[in-house]
C-alpha cells in the first residue's frame, strides 16, 4: 500500500520513462521562418479569421477570433506576412484552416522588458476578460477554453478548485519542469483563480514521481502563507483523467454523464496556472508553451519553450534530430496522444510533447482472439467491461453499448495498453461513440 | 519518412505482454516440471510429451487451412498439447495420447470459433475424455525410476487409498499410515518433490510451485484463482479429511492432499486459464472456491481417485454465469441512482 491517496478503482502502471527529460531545464526552441497558425486550436467552435493574404500582421495580434462562447482568440506568435490561408490537418486528424506566416520585422514582445501589471487592484471582470482574450485554453491536452471553466453558472458554489500537475502520460515532463522552474507565477496564477472562484479549498494535486515538486511548492506556499495545499497521489495512470483525479483528491465521484462542478470542482491544470498569469499580468496571449519532446527515437531529449505554429520538425532538429528512424511520431503523450504524418505539423496550444518512438517501444502485435482475461476490466478506471462493450461495438449493438457504459469511457488508452490480444478496444469505442452521437441526433431530428 | 510513419489510434504503446508471449511462457514455466517426469519416468514419457504437442499443432495446422488463418505462433496448440502430455500416465498407449490431443484442439476449441471461444478448458476435456474412454490405459502408472532396474507399474497414492479405504482397520492414523499399512509408504518429501507415481507432469508439486510462482508475479495466473482454489480445498480436507479414519473435525491431512494428484498442476496452471476463467476479482474468487469444493467431493466422495479435472471442467460450465452475476462496478454511478431517489 502506498501511503498515497488515489483513485480505488483501475489503473495501470506503464512504463514511465520520463527520466530521459525530468531533469533537463526548459530551453527556447528555434522559431521556424513559417509559421503554421491554425484556427481552431481548443474544443468549440473553431475561430473567424480576421486577416487575408498579404496582410502583416504583428506578434501577438488577434489572427482568429472566438467563434463563439466556447471558443478562444487565437494570436500570431510572430511578427510577418500571411503567406496563405490553407486546410491543414491537426494530428486529431481534423482539417482546419491554418494561417501561414512568413516570419518578418520586429517582435513587440521578445527580448525587451514588460513591467508587470497589478492584478490586485482589477476587479474581477477585468481579470475574466483578460483570460478570455488572451486565448487561454486547458494545456493538459483537452484545450476546453478556460474562461467557459472558469465563469461559474448562477447557484454554483466551487468547493474545490484543484490543480492538476499529476502529468500521468509517460515521458512528459512540461508540467513538471513548469513546476520547479516557474513555480511563483504558478502559484500567483493560483491566487488568480482563487479570486474568481472563492472556492473553499485548493489542493495542487502531484504524483509521488515529482517529490522535488511537491517540495519546492510546499515550502514556497508556506514562505508566503498562501491558502492552498499540495497533495502527492500515489502513481498510477490515469490520475490526471478529471474524474479520477477528483475520486483521488476528494474521494466524491462525478456521477455519470454530468461536470466536476456537479460535486463542487473545478479543474485546472498546472500549465494553464501559468498562461493565467501571463495573461493578466503580463497581458500575455498564448502563443508560447513548454512543449517535452522525446522518446527512443530522439538524440537529445529535451523540454522546450516552443511558439504555437513553430513545425515539429523545428523542434526536433533543436533536440539534435533522430538518433534512428522512428516508427511513429506522437503529437501529446503515449497514451492519448495523436500519431502525425507529417512533420510539418504544427505545434498548437494543446501539445503538451513530440515524442518519436521506436518499435521497440510500441510493442506492437498483431491482435488475437480475446482471451477472456479480464485485464481491461481490471484496468479500466471507469469501472466498465471493456471487452463487453468492444463485442456490442463490434456487433453494431449501440443501444446494448450504451446501456454497458460506452459513454463513460474517458478513452485513457488503459484497457488497450494492457489487452494481451492487442485488441484496438479504444479505437472502437471511439467508433461506437460516433455511432451513437449520430443515432441520438437522427432522433432529436425526428 | 512521411510515408514511412504508422498512424494509429491512441493508446501509442501496449504492455510488453501479448497472447503469444503469454502463452509461450506458461510453457516455459511448465519445462522443469515435465523434465523432472521425463527423468523420473524415463524417456517414454518424453515421447508422450511429444505425441502430445505434435498432434495438438498439427490439428491445429488443419483447422488453420480449413478456416484460412494462421495461429501455430500464438503458442496456445503448443501448450494445450504440452498440457495434455503432463496429464497422461508415463505408459499411455500413444494412439490414446493422439486422440486426447484431436479432440481437445478440434472438438472442444474449434467448434466454439478457436483460441478464446471454447468454455471448457481443452487440455482438461481431451484428459477426461480418453480417461473415460481407455480408462485402463489412462489408470496404468509407473513407478518411479530405481537404478537398474526396468519401470515397473503401480498405484498413485491417492489409487492407494481409494482402494484402502474400504478395507480400513483401527489404528490407521490418516493417508500417509494407511500407505504405509499397504506396503506402499509415502513421505510428505517425496510427495513434494515427487517422488512418487502419477501423470508425467504433475508429480513435482515443488517445480510446479517453482513456474506458478513466476506466472503469478507476472500476472499471467491470477492469485484470486489460486489462492481460493488451494486455500478452499485445504480447509475442507483440514475440517472433514479426518473422519474417513475415524477422526473428528480439524484432522485432515492438508499437506498430503495438496502435493498428491494433479491438484498443483491444476491449480495453478489449469483453472488458471484465462479463456475459461472469470473475469472479475470477485468472480475469480468464487471460481477458486467452486473449484476447491468440487475437487474435495471428488477426491472423497467419487468413483475416481482424483478429482482436480472434473472439478475445473465443473466449474468452468459456470463460468458465464458468473461473469453476468459479478460485473464490474460503474464509476460515478451509485451517486446517480440516489439523486433519482
Amino acid at each position: 500500500m502506498s501511503r498515497f491517496r488515489t483513485f480505488p478503482k483501475g489503473g495501470i502502471h506503464p512504463q514511465d520513462y520520463k527520466e530521459a527529460t525530468c531533469n533537463k531545464e526548459i530551453q527556447n526552441a528555434s522559431l521556424s521562418s513559417i509559421a503554421v497558425v491554425p484556427l481552431s486550436q481548443h474544443i468549440g467552435a473553431p475561430c473567424e479569421c480576421l486577416v487575408k493574404k498579404g496582410d502583416l500582421v504583428e506578434e501577438e495580434q488577434v489572427i482568429g477570433k472566438a467563434g463563439g462562447f466556447v471558443s478562444a482568440n487565437i494570436h500570431s506568435p510572430v511578427p510577418g506576412e500571411v503567406k496563405e490561408i490553407k486546410k491543414i490537418f491537426l494530428p486529431n486528424g481534423i482539417a482546419v484552416d491554418a494561417v501561414v506566416i512568413e516570419m518578418q520585422g520586429e517582435f513587440k514582445r521578445l527580448g525587451k522588458e514588460t513591467t508587470p501589471a497589478d492584478w490586485n487592484s482589477m476587479s474581477n471582470e477585468e481579470i475574466a476578460a483578460k483570460i478570455s482574450e488572451m486565448g487561454i485554453v486547458g494545456q493538459g491536452g483537452a484545450t476546453f477554453p478556460t474562461h467557459v471553466k472558469l465563469s461559474l453558472p448562477k447557484g454554483k458554489v466551487c468547493e474545490t478548485f484543484i490543480i492538476n500537475a499529476v502529468e500521468c502520460e509517460p515521458y512528459l515532463t512540461s508540467d513538471h519542469r513548469v513546476m520547479l522552474e516557474k513555480a511563483d507565477e504558478v502559484l500567483e496564477g493560483i491566487k488568480i483563480v482563487q479570486r474568481l472562484l472563492n472556492p473553499g479549498k485548493t489542493v495542487i494535486g502531484i504524483e509521488a514521481n515529482k517529490m522535488d515538486a511537491v517540495e519546492h511548492l510546499q515550502s514556497l506556499i508556506s514562505t508566503k502563507g498562501y491558502d492552498m495545499e499540495v497533495m502527492p497521489l500515489e502513481v498510477k495512470y490515469p490520475q490526471g483523467a478529471e474524474k479520477n483525479l477528483i475520486k483521488a483528491v476528494t474521494g466524491k465521484e462525478v456521477p455519470s454523464g454530468q461536470l466536476p462542478l456537479e460535486v463542487g470542482v473545478i479543474n485546472a491544470n498546472v500549465g494553464t496556472c501559468l498562461s493565467i498569469y501571463e495573461a493578466v499580468v503580463f497581458s500575455k496571449p498564448v502563443i508560447e508553451r513548454i512543449v517535452t519532446v522525446s522518446g527512443g527515437a530522439i538524440k537529445n531529449p529535451s523540454n522546450l519553450k516552443a511558439r504555437v505554429g513553430t513545425s515539429f520538425r523545428t523542434l526536433i532538429e533543436d533536440c539534435g534530430g533522430f538518433s534512428e528512424e522512428p516508427v511513429k511520431v506522437i503529437a501529446g503523450g503515449p497514451m492519448m496522444g495523436f500519431t502525425v504524418y507529417d512533420l510539418d505539423t504544427p505545434v498548437t496550444k494543446g501539445t503538451s510533447g513530440i515524442l518519436a518512438l521506436t518499435a521497440k517501444e510500441i510493442k506492437a502485435a498483431k491482435p488475437t482472439a480475446c482471451l477472456s482475461c479480464g485485464r481491461c476490466i481490471s484496468a479500466c478506471p471507469m469501472g466498465l467491461n471493456p471487452t463487453k462493450i468492444y463485442k456490442y461495438v463490434d456487433f453494431n449493438m449501440s443501444d446494448e453499448a450504451a446501456a454497458a457504459g460506452l459513454m463513460d469511457c474517458v478513452e485513457c488508452g488503459s484497457c488497450s495498453f494492457m489487452c494481451p490480444a492487442h485488441i484496438p478496444l479504444v479505437q472502437g469505442f471511439r467508433g461506437g461513440k460516433k455511432v451513437i452521437r449520430k443515432n441520438s441526433m437522427k432522433k432529436a431530428g425526428k | 519518412m512521411k510515408d514511412k510513419l504508422v498512424i494509429s489510434s491512441s493508446p501509442q504503446f501496449h504492455h510488453p505482454q501479448s497472447t503469444a508471449s503469454i502463452m509461450w511462457t506458461v510453457s516455459a514455466c511448465l519445462l522443469p516440471a515435465g523434465i523432472w517426469g521425463i527423468y523420473i519416468f524415463g524417456l517414454r514419457s518424453l515421447l508422450v510429451l511429444a505425441a502430445a504437442i505434435i498432434s495438438a499443432v498439427a490439428t491445429e495446422a488443419l483447422l488453420n487451412k480449413i478456416k484460412g488463418e494462421n495461429t501455430i505462433a500464438d503458442g496456445s496448440a503448443f501448450l494445450t498439447g504440452l498440457l495434455i502430455g503432463f496429464n497422461m500416465p508415463p505408459a499411455v498407449p500413444l494412439y490414446v495420447v493422439v486422440v486426447a490431443s484431436f479432440f481437445a484442439i478440434a472438438v472442444v476449441k474449434w467448434t466454439f470459433g478457436g483460441l478464446g471461444g471454447n468454455w471448457m478448458n481443452p487440455a482438461l476435456a481431451g484428459r477426461v475424455f480418453v480417461f473415460f474412454s481407455w480408462t485402463g490405459g489412462m489408470t496404468t502408472w509407473t513407478l518411479p525410476r530405481v537404478p537398474g532396474a526396468d519401470a515397473v507399474t503401480g498405484p498413485t497414492p491417492l489409487g492407494s487409498i481409494k482402494v484402502g479405504l474400504s478395507s480400513i482397520t483401527e489404528g490407521i492414523n490418516g493417508p500417509l499410515d494407511l500407505l504405509a499399512a499397504e506396503g506402499v509408504p509415502v513421505t510428505y518429501t517425496d510427495l513434494f518433490l515427487g517422488r512418487v507415481p502419477g501423470s508425467i507432469g504433475e508429480v513435482s508439486a515443488l517445480l510446479l510451485i517453482v513456474g506458478g510462482l513466476y506466472l503469478l508475479i507476472r500476472k499471467i495466473a491470477n492469485w484470486e484463482i489460486v489462492v481460493s482454489y488451494l486455500g478452499s480445498f485445504a480447509l475442507l480436507v483440514w475440517l472433514f479429511g479426518g473422519f474417513r479414519y475415524g477422526q473428528g473435525l480439524f484432522a485432515g491431512d492438508v499437506l498430503f492432499h495438496l502435493f498428491s494428484g494433479g491438484l498443483m498442476l491444476g491449480a495453478l496452471f489449469m483453472a488458471t486459464d484465462m479463456v475459461t476463467s472469470p473475469l472479475t476479482s470477485k468472480g475469480m474468487l468464487i471460481y477458486g472456491v467452486g473449484c476447491g469444493f468440487m475437487t474435495y467431493l471428488l477426491r472423497f466422495f467419487g468413483s475416481v481417485p482424483e478429482g482436480v479435472s472434473l472439478a475445473i471442467i465443473f466449474m468452468n460450465i459456470f463460468v458465464p454465469l458468473i461473469n453476468r452475476a459479478f460485473q464490474p462496478e460503474k464509476f460515478g454511478l451509485v451517486k446517480e441512482e440516489e439523486a433519482s431517489k
